[in-house]
């Protein structure tokens, strides 16, 4: 099967700036891939090769087996779900969804009857004839998701979709997103700076840092065998520790450490409690082991150090990962 | 807790002298506040414009003896009567064709230096954008007319530039057209044209590049993401949004173009404008009401302007 995007050995540059430096990629054919990073990364650059919006400096870049280099937008097949949504002002609801359509040359009432149907597909039936300003965060995101998708485009790149949506309503739409996806079973590339939300939603996930992927893999590799230190930190919440503190390794390497894995056990190393944050389901407890932060988190229902005190902590060393390389 | 003194009171104790504690009675009174800011303008607009304007109106209902030249102040129409006479309807229609040309004009050039200004020039090229708009509105008006009089004059440096091109055959042609042409292009519509197109350029470029300064760059790639090419996303998603700027920026050139008395005294024939109808009825020939009447023509012209703009929805962006 062809592969929906591949990049291989892709720059883009700006002056001195390496936004985006060799990258080499392939994003398969019907899946979820998300580009995560923090800002300044690259993964947003990368999308916007993947639109046209921006032109490699170097490499080679193909949709669907066809060269891309050089195309412009309006010629690719491609469409995008903008980080503000960037709805037309100037037109109607049911005008910004036909877009794709009138510049097609579809005539008003069949594009109208198309823009119709998208925003059904995205819950918004009835919603044409308002005004973009007039909606709120979450409807803006279904009619730019409407729009983007009315041209039936081989793959739909999403900008920080969520970015912008309060955390319940951000929780609701990562659902519709990844339930659409499968339904309608198109290739889908989302970027986010949102670990949780890069790891629940994709199936794969590229890691990004400095212009250059860090690690791919699905969101199980990357939460339970990151590859460097950075993705480790990065991905969160996991501990990084010398590798001979954890048990897995010789000094000078470094292993990740789930705070999940640790637990209290009176016959484990002397720990002291330097925080204390109460979740719920779990605690959170900040430790300190031998001068080394660690984040454990506790099931609720076991009774918890206060701060300050000293406690005892263990961990299997098989559920510490030694990372391959350095970074 | 250090560094925080805890003796300090939590509500300081009000401010003295009569500038201060009024101040502090404004700021608590937001509607007295907004009251005072728009006190002056209310006034200046209201009293010493709209109340001139009225005069105006007046003035032009009123009609002169034509034996003694005594303006009789009684309500008629004879006024409006003698405006519409060929002779007079002539100069209308002609400042009116001007006055269009200058704008349609002035709104093509501006359109890609207020594009550069908005979207490519940053920084120090923003600030040289800035100098090299406003500079020409630095120096006086009447010198730069004057300027331009010598530059389009036959001897001057344009049939001078255009022989040295090898290019006087076009000059030439140009000059020999029916009513744009003339002796030179200093005593022709053409030159009238293109002094009022220097001189009123920098008020479209400025509400133009405003309003594109406001079109968020992400629209333009929208367009062009779903399949617009460049000229479609112009069309549909440029210039609409541009729209209110270009209307704004037409509102100077057109009524500008329409009052102006100088620039056609100085270039061009001797066909007279709106303006200088204006001046030489209220001066030389002394009759007031048809100065005024003449003076209603633009106004008119300009409200038929912005309420045909409106129904058009130039200001839907808005």
């Amino acid at each position: 099967m062809t592969d929906a995007v591949t990049f291989r050995g892709v720059s883009r540059h700006f002056g001195t700036v390496k936004a985006v430096d060799e990258v080499d990629l392939a994003i398969r054919d019907g899946e979820f891939f998300a580009m995560l990073g923090p800002s300044g990364s690259g993964k947003t650059t990368c999308l916007r090769l993947i639109a046209g919006f921006e032109q490699p400096t170097a490499g080679r870049i193909e949709i669907f087996g066809e060269r891309a280099e050089g195309v412009p937008p309006y010629l690719r097949n491609v469409n995008t779900v903008f980080q503000n949504y960037a709805l037309f002002p100037h037109m109607n609801v049911l005008d910004n969804v036909a877009f794709g359509l009138r510049v097609k040359g579809v005539g008003r009432a069949e594009r109208h009857r198309a823009a119709e149907e998208s925003l059904e597909l995205v819950e918004l039936a009835g919603y044409g004839a308002r005004r973009a300003g007039e909606l709120s965060g979450g409807q803006r995101q279904r009619v730019a998701l409407a729009r983007a998708l009315i041209n039936k485009p081989r793959v739909v790149l999403l900008d920080e979709p969520l970015g912008a949506l309060d955390l319940k309503l951000r929780e609701q739409m990562q659902e519709e997103l990844r339930k659409l996806q499968r339904a309608l079973g198109l290739t889908f590339v989302f970027v986010t700076h949102d670990q949780d939300e890069a790891l629940s939603m994709a199936d794969r996930v590229a890691v990004f840092a400095g212009g250059k992927i860090q690690q791919i893999g699905s969101s199980e590799d990357i939460y339970r065998r990151p590859a460097s230190k950075f993705v480790a930190d990065f991905v969160g919440s996991s501990n990084v520790v010398p590798a001979d503190l954890a048990g897995v390794g010789a000094a000078g390497q470094w292993a990740s450490l789930r705070p999940e894995d640790i637990i209290l056990d009176a016959s484990g190393r002397e720990a002291t409690v330097t925080g204390k944050f109460f979740h719920g389901r779990v605690t959170k407890l900040s430790l300190n082991v031998n001068g080394q932060s660690l984040t454990a988190l506790i099931p609720a229902h076991e009774t918890t150090p206060e701060i300050g005190e000293t406690t005892h902590v263990s961990w299997e060393p098989s559920r510490a990962h030694l990372m391959e390389h350095e970074a | 807790m250090s560094g925080f003194d805890t003796t300090q009171p939590a509500i300081f104790t009000p401010r003295s002298g009569p500038l201060s504690r009024t101040v502090d009675w404004v700021i608590r009174h937001p509607r007295m506040f907004v009251f005072l800011m728009v006190l002056p303008i209310t006034l200046w607009l209201g009293i010493v414009y709209i109340g001139a304007l009225i005069a105006l109106l007046i003035q032009s209902f009123f009609s002169i003896d034509e034996f003694s030249g005594i303006v009789v102040r009684e309500f008629t129409f004879k006024t409006y009567g003698e405006l519409l006479r060929p002779y007079n309807l002539d100069i209308i229609l002609r400042t009116v064709s001007m006055a269009a040309a200058v704008t349609i004009a002035a709104a093509v050039l501006a359109f890609p230096i207020a594009y550069f200004a908005a979207r490519y020039a940053k920084g120090k090229w923003k600030a040289l954008f800035y100098i090299g708009v406003m500079l020409p509105l630095w120096s006086s008006y009447l010198v730069k007319v004057y300027a331009w009089k010598l530059v389009l004059a036959k001897e001057g440096i344009l049939t001078w530039l255009f022989a040295k091109l090898h290019l006087t055959w076009l000059l030439d042609g140009l000059l020999s057209l029916p009513v744009i042409g003339g002796n030179s292009l200093s005593v022709s519509y053409t030159g009238t044209f293109l002094v009022f197109l220097y001189i009123w350029l920098p008020y479209m470029i400025i509400p133009v590049q405003a309003s594109l300064e406001r079109v968020p760059g992400a629209l333009l790639e929208a367009a062009s993401d779903l399949g617009a090419t460049p000229r479609q996303s112009f069309r549909m998603v440029l210039f609409p949004l541009a729209l209110p700027g270009i209307i704004a920026g037409s509102i100077f050139t057109f009524s500008l173009t329409l009052g102006d008395y100088i620039v056609p005294q100085i270039v061009g024939n001797s066909r007279l404008f709106i303006g200088q109808a204006v001046y030489t009825q209220q001066g030389t020939a002394g009759n007031i009401p048809l100065a005024a009447a003449f003076t209603v023509v633009p106004i008119v012209i300009m409200g038929i302007y912005l309420w045909g703009a409106r129904k058009m929805g130039a200001f839907d962006a808005l």
